[in-house]
């Protein structure tokens, strides 16, 4: 794993905020959000590091917030989705946090007290009509503090042959999102499958509980801090440890 | 035809041990534990091109109660562990396992948390076939294998004898760690 | 014996020189029905599976059983839970397609395209991707599709107890099992396609032996038809089982097949094209009774398409590359058969060894540690033969993913289980449950 202290927001010495960089390249990825300061290369977080790389930082950022226009039928979408709100008397720089577009993909930042609301404008307006959920997926990402657990979900349209992204966002102290199913009764088994992979409690689902693990299982396995498991392989003399207790490179 | 028709007084003289050997191997009846990928190449074992039925193991048992052979062919998970041992403990003795492929073997690439690292934690195994997964012919070689560990199974006192001897030789074997060389 | 009942609907008897002569009379069926239902004695529990011959593997069923009717069905999933998504975030994204392809079994190829479109949407590299890589994985898809569906139809039959089905579904998806072989080098789990490409090129022979492979398999396919479409006893199994409408498969998210049977042409080849699916000509076929029978015919009808965009792929490969040019992330040699197997080629070895330290250091570099993908998130979905397959893949910029989840259309699919199957009869159970289709391996993943 990384070895690294979870600064969450702080800068690290790898963007000095008194350095000049207004005549430097840009270099993808410099903006948007940083969710991780890595230091070091090789993973090394037992003992001293000898590799040389110790005093490597770089700051693991995603794609921030992006500005108006968005392209395509982007505009269309978060206009409609937005007016359609405001009707409903849901200011939308309340309901979303943000809009990202990245990769010809368009996401909106979902605040968790409003998604039932925004999932279900997306689903019967008109205009919009989204109405194939395509499930959610978890991410956890341990070192961007207050917001470690996302739920990412994609909703296509067949009506307008489009496919946009919801996500929001959880902190670990308080894992809760309002659940999907009385609007995408199709979440059922993906809010349970998340649930019981990252522990994120989904508020208003009929009956979360596990559905890959046994019922008596402990923890969440595929949060980032549930080690990868499995048994050292010994061989020949050797021993070939887990995977998750290798070097690695990131 | 064959052995039978050169016998001179109709008599053929046998132990009891290889009589018995004989007849367990040649009807042998696999239940079907089916996992993962390996399941599919067991059904295509069974199906026409392979062709189990040559050697009379195309009656794969949907109970394990009339099943003598578990094939556990594919990943066997924490949560399918416990199913796996009671299929196994409802079926009939003399039983006997083949773990087919590398999962069901060792874990194989599945070194984690939702994988039983070797079918051999669960349930005794008498044949290990390696591949990801075995193709049918493997899967035959296998099958052909316990045939002849079937054949020469020893009874009563021989297979106490037999026992002692493997434990004995099984105490005087070298740990894997201090093995040396290459394949030795 | 005792002659009078008070029950009115109970047979009363006289005596009569022939005999005893009982007079029966009806009740009121709504009274039988109501105290039947009031007696509860028939009502049980069953539960069937995990381990099941006429399962699909490893599913587990339970059903609440009012005689012969299924009053509630529930699936019990998770027992083979496989921990793939964590096992990637362990590995390369390079590596990634080994696990990715192990998933859904029987869908071998969809998994990897799926997998390599988002990790190339992540790494912006999907307009680098050569002409000829797309066309072999189409085919290659393509390939799969009737594999998957020759597979579905068999395993179904035999579930139904029609063992012919079976044995001719088999021996047809030996015949492509065999081209894969000599593709790939694998009969299944190939690994084949790769981020930027494919892992080598087409082997010589091949499209000569797919062309061959093509013409038996349209003598095959009637087949089917003689043997299935219109036999009497499969319909009757068939047809008004496991219905489930249009509304139905929007509100439970399912794709595939069983979308398509309720009429609706939708197809994500169609849709939202990739691998440049939208230069090729196949219709998408549809029915319109939404049970297991026009399930069937849409498969059978989607394997004769396939075959058409399998010979238009082999009219449209031309020589060329099938790995990205750019050599940061492009495999560092084409493998080459050795005497002990596929592996780099020795002329590769030669030069990097011999006459370049940069080369040795680079391919070393490539090999162990892998090539980092920029941060950002990705969506990338393909038709496999089972519904929608998306990928949604996160990168932290590192060498490794950071998290790759993976729709299964079979996860999703098998959720409509308990609608398709509550007040129907047990044994359409079975027909309802293949005629999804769902392969645990997908399911649990």
């Amino acid at each position: 794993m990384s070895g690294e202290n979870g600064t969450g927001g702080a800068r690290g010495p790898g963007e000095d905020p008194e350095r000049d960089t207004a005549n430097l390249p840009g270099m993808r990825g410099a903006g948007g959000e940083e969710i991780r300061v890595q230091r070091g290369m090789f993973g090394a977080n037992n003992g001293g590091d000898t590799s040389g790389y110790g005093g490597l930082v770089r700051s693991v950022r995603l794609p921030g917030a992006s500005a108006r226009p968005y392209g395509g039928w982007f505009d269309e979408v978060a206009d409609e989705l937005e007016g359609a709100l405001e009707e409903q008397g849901l200011l939308p720089e309340n309901a979303l946090d943000k809009t990202v577009v990245d990769r010809g993909e368009l996401t909106f930042h979902v605040e968790r007290e409003h998604l039932v609301r925004v999932a279900r404008t997306l689903r019967d307006d008109p205009a919009l009509r989204f109405e194939l959920c395509t499930g959610v997926s978890g991410v956890h990402y341990p070192h961007d503090t207050g917001r470690e657990l996302h739920a990412v979900y994609h909703l296509r349209s067949l009506t307008h042959n489009r496919l946009i992204r919801l996500e929001v966002s959880a902190p670990d102290a308080d894992p809760h999102i309002p659940s999907l199913v009385p609007v995408y009764p199709t979440n059922d088994w993906h809010e349970r499958e998340t649930w019981d992979f990252f522990g994120i409690v989904f508020d208003g689902h009929p009956a979360l509980t596990r559905i890959m693990m046994p019922d008596d299982w402990q923890g969440h396995p595929q949060r980032k801090d549930y080690p990868l498991g499995g048994i050292a392989v010994e061989y020949k003399g050797a021993q070939i440890p887990a995977p998750d207790q290798r070097r690695s490179y990131s | 035809m064959g052995l039978e028709e050169k016998l001179p007084s109709g008599f053929l003289l046998t132990t009891v041990e290889q009589a018995a050997g004989w007849v367990r191997k040649a009807s042998v009846f696999p239940a079907t534990f089916g996992l993962a990928c390996c399941a599919i190449e067991m059904m295509t074992t069974g199906a026409g091109r392979y062709d189990l039925a040559r050697f009379g193991m195309e009656v794969f048992r949907g109970s394990p109660r009339q099943a003598d052979l578990m094939i556990v062919a594919g990943r066997v998970s924490q949560k399918m562990a416990p199913v796996l041992r009671q299929v196994y403990d409802q079926m009939p003795s003399p039983k006997w396992v083949i773990s087919m492929g590398v999962c069901a073997s060792s874990g194989g690439m599945f070194n984690n948390y939702a994988i039983v690292q070797g079918v051999d934690h669960i349930v005794p195994v008498d044949i290990y076939l390696p591949g990801c997964p075995p193709r049918p012919e493997m899967l035959m070689d296998a099958i052909l294998k316990l045939h002849q560990k079937i054949q020469h199974t020893k009874l009563g006192v021989n297979a106490v004898e037999a026992a002692r001897e493997a434990e004995e030789a099984a105490l005087k074997a070298l740990p894997i760690i201090e093995m040396k060389g290459l394949l030795r | 014996m005792s002659t009078q009942s008070p029950d009115a609907s109970a047979a009363s008897a006289r005596e009569t020189t022939e005999g005893t002569v009982y007079t029966v009379t009806g009740g009121d069926w709504d009274e039988v029905a109501e105290s039947a239902a009031r007696a509860d004695d028939e009502r049980i529990v069953v539960n069937m599976g995990p381990q099941h011959p006429s399962t699909h593997g490893v599913l587990r069923l339970i059903l609440e059983i009012d005689g012969e009717t299924v009053t509630e069905a529930r699936c019990g999933i998770g027992y083979l839970h496989t921990g793939i998504e964590k096992n990637l975030e362990f590995r390369t994204w390079t590596q990634g397609t080994t696990f990715v392809t192990r998933m859904d079994y029987l869908t071998s190829f969809f998994n990897e395209t799926a997998y390599c479109l988002a990790v190339e949407k992540l790494l912006g590299i999907e307009d680098q991707i050569t002409d000829r890589a797309s066309v072999i994985r189409v085919l290659l898809m393509e390939l799969n599709r009737l594999s998957s569906h020759l597979v579905c139809i068999a395993t179904g039959g035999m579930e139904l107890g029609a063992t012919t089905i079976m044995i001719y579904g088999f021996r047809d998806r030996e015949m492509i099992l065999d081209l894969y072989e000599l593709i790939t080098g694998l009969r299944m789990n190939h690994a084949y396609i790769r981020p930027g490409g494919l892992a080598q090129d087409l082997p010589s022979g091949a499209v000569d032996q797919i062309r061959e492979f093509v013409r038996k398999m349209r003598k095959n396919l009637p087949e089917y038809d003689k043997l299935a479409t219109g036999n009497p006893i499969f319909k009757a199994r068939m047809q008004d089982v496991g219905h489930l409408d249009l509304a139905g498969c929007m509100a439970l998210g399912a794709t595939g097949p069983i979308l398509r049977s309720t009429g609706l042409p939708h197809d994500l080849r169609k849709a939202q094209p990739y691998c440049g699916y939208e230069t090729y000509d196949f219709e998408v076929p549809t029915a319109e009774s939404a049970d297991a029978y026009g399930r069937f015919l849409v498969r059978l009808e989607e394997m004769r398409q396939s075959l058409d965009i399998v010979e238009q792929c082999l009219d449209r490969l031309k020589p060329g590359p099938v790995m990205v040019a750019d050599k940061k992330i492009a495999w560092p040699a084409q493998l080459a058969h050795g005497p002990d197997g596929l592996g780099n080629s020795l002329d590769h070895i030669k030069q990097i060894m011999g006459t370049s330290m940069e080369a040795l250091i680079h391919h070393f570099k490539l090999v162990t540690e892998g090539f980092r993908v920029p941060p950002g998130q990705a969506y990338a979905a393909v038709e496999s033969p089972k519904g929608e397959l998306g990928v949604h893949a996160v990168s932290d910029g590192g060498t490794r993913p950071f998290r790759v989840h993976f729709r299964d259309p079979s996860f999703t699919n098998l959720q409509a289980m308990a609608a398709m199957c509550e007040g129907g009869q047990v044994a359409d159970v079975i027909v309802a449950v293949a005629s999804i289709d769902p392969v645990m391996g997908g399911v649990d993943r």
